[in-house]
């Protein structure tokens, strides 16, 4: 069923996941960016990476991207580095989401091209992602005109237009109004329950407690706890987590 | 004073009755400066793409290199193209001296630096703002720099335009490698000139009025593109 939903090129490329992180180092004039011993994402469901502002996340989340490389330690991939070809069954929503100079539709059209889809194909994929998403109004304004909300939508429908085994977003609700949040979780949660494995930066404890299976706190570039939702809120295992739930950790 | 007068009737009346001979002339700088700009947007906007994106040893000093061949005095690429086209240079036996075809050829290299600074400085911005996520796209190299080129588009039309600007306005490298010959290579800014020293001012406002024309026409047409790219939002 889920196959159909795949192009030529995706059933061909390598899986992407597990994808594993194994003694990542970054360091910058002699700080410590990052310092990650082991991760692996692997199985199901939503992880939400939670930590103070300059905490690591997004360095983390770019590495196992393959948009960076650490300075020691390595990326793999279903057990090889990323690849160019595999990037067709991975999304990411960038921090900073760069929007091509087109309009909305042609923005998921051109995501939907990248992945091999056939013109024809990719449009009236691009219509009814638009459609699903309730943005089929805007799918002829410039995507560079759109507001906070209207942008990350766009960004988030862009990365899952094209059924992606596994998607990192990172922070695609900050400064957003309420409805907009509520949004792309939604979108999040649906995309998640048809069986796609995510990987969610947030800021808010609310969101994460609403989205994640499980939970990721970083601190100072180390992953400081790593736990079921549940079991973190409940039953935090180290002073930094506490201190975290509680709203009395500071960068 | 009263000539002046009347040369400026005789220039209105040139133009308004699309006179032949001015009408030649103008035709021939169109179709000089449109060549030139075309070769130079040919060599210079794969130049400016490639030092966009590429990094090797001596880059830095191409880049000043080029941005400072922007500023190439005109006289001298004639004098240069000359030496080159003339029956002792290296590429006399082509036999292009005092034809359009020099012509362009100077205008070329007077334009395609012009052309590779701007693509290579919009380029720069446009990969250093797309590099991540174009990389998310899985795309190549080539891929990426089509993408780019058409995110572009823009600020590339105005390099073309102010390349065209430059080159339709120029006058010491044509009129070097051109000779200004009746009927085969004169173009408005040589024509100015000539008529100008044989106190034939009639033609040579005629010709000023239409060039100044054209240079107003390629200013508003980049104002335009950037007011159109801004509007959409696509600046
Ligand atoms: N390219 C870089 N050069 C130097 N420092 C960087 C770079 N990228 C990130 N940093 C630093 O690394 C730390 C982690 O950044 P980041 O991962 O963006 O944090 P966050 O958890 O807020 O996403 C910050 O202190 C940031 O200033
Ligand atoms: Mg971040």
């Amino acid at each position: 069923m889920r196959e159909n939903l795949l192009s030529a090129v995706q059933r061909q490329a390598m899986p992407v996941l597990p994808v594993t992180g194994a003694d990542l180092k970054v360091s910058r004039k002699g700080r410590v960016l990052l310092d990650v011993d082991n991760i692996e994402i692997a199985g199901h469901g939503t992880t939400v990476i939670v930590g103070p502002n300059g905490a690591g996340k997004s360095l983390l989340l770019n590495l196992l991207a393959g948009l960076r490389q650490p300075d020691r330690g390595n990326v793999r991939w279903n057990g090889t580095p990323p690849s160019r070809s595999r990037y067709c069954r991975f999304g990411m929503v960038l921090q900073h989401a760069v929007l091509l100079r087109r309009s909305v539709k042609a923005n998921v059209e051109y995501a939907l091209r990248a992945v091999g889809h056939s013109r024809n194909e990719a449009r009236r994929r691009a219509e009814a992602s638009l459609g699903e998403a309730g943005m089929e109004r805007l799918a002829h304004a410039s995507a560079r005109v759109l507001s906070g909300g209207e942008r990350q939508r766009l960004a988030l429908v862009r990365a899952l237009a094209t059924h992606p085994d596994l998607v990192f977003l990172d922070e695609p609700t900050s400064s957003l109004d309420p409805a907009s949040v509520m949004a792309i979780e939604t979108m999040v949660q649906d995309a998640s329950v048809k069986g796609m494995r995510a990987v969610m930066v947030a800021h808010d404890l609310a969101q994460a407690k609403r989205v994640a299976d499980e939970i990721i706190l970083m601190h100072h570039g180390r992953i400081v706890e790593r736990a079921a939702t549940d079991d973190f809120f409940q039953r935090p295992q180290s002073e930094t987590a506490e201190a975290f739930i509680a709203g009395r950790l500071l960068i | 004073m009263q000539d002046f007068a009347a040369s400026f009737f005789e220039a209105f009346r040139l133009v308004i009755s699309l006179d032949p001979d001015l009408l030649e002339v103008v035709w021939l700088s169109m179709r000089v400066s449109l060549s030139a700009v075309v070769m130079a947007a040919l060599v210079g906007f794969p130049v400016g793409a490639f030092l966009a994106v590429a990094r090797f040893p001596g880059r830095g000093l191409l880049v000043v290199t080029i941005s400072a061949l922007m500023g190439l005095p005109p006289v001298v690429v004639g004098l240069v193209v000359y030496m080159l086209l003339s029956s002792a240079g290296v590429l006399g036996p082509l036999q292009l001296l005092y034809t359009p075809t020099a012509m362009i050829i100077a205008q070329t290299i007077l334009v395609t630096p012009i052309v590779a600074a701007l693509a290579r400085q919009t380029l720069e911005d446009l990969h250093d703002e797309y590099r991540d996520q174009l990389v998310l796209y899985g795309l190549g190299n080539l891929a990426q720099l089509k993408t780019l080129l058409w995110e572009g588009r823009y600020s590339l039309l105005t390099t073309l335009l102010a390349g065209f600007g430059r080159a339709v306005a120029e006058v010491g490298a044509v009129i070097i490698v051109g000779g200004n010959i009746n009927h085969v290579t004169r173009v408005m800014t040589t024509t100015i000139a000539l008529e100008t020293s044989k106190g034939n001012l009639a033609l040579a406002l005629g010709l000023g009025f239409i060039l100044v024309t054209i240079a107003f026409a390629v200013n508003a047409l980049v104002f335009m593109s950037r007011a159109a790219a801004v509007r959409h939002a696509y600046a």
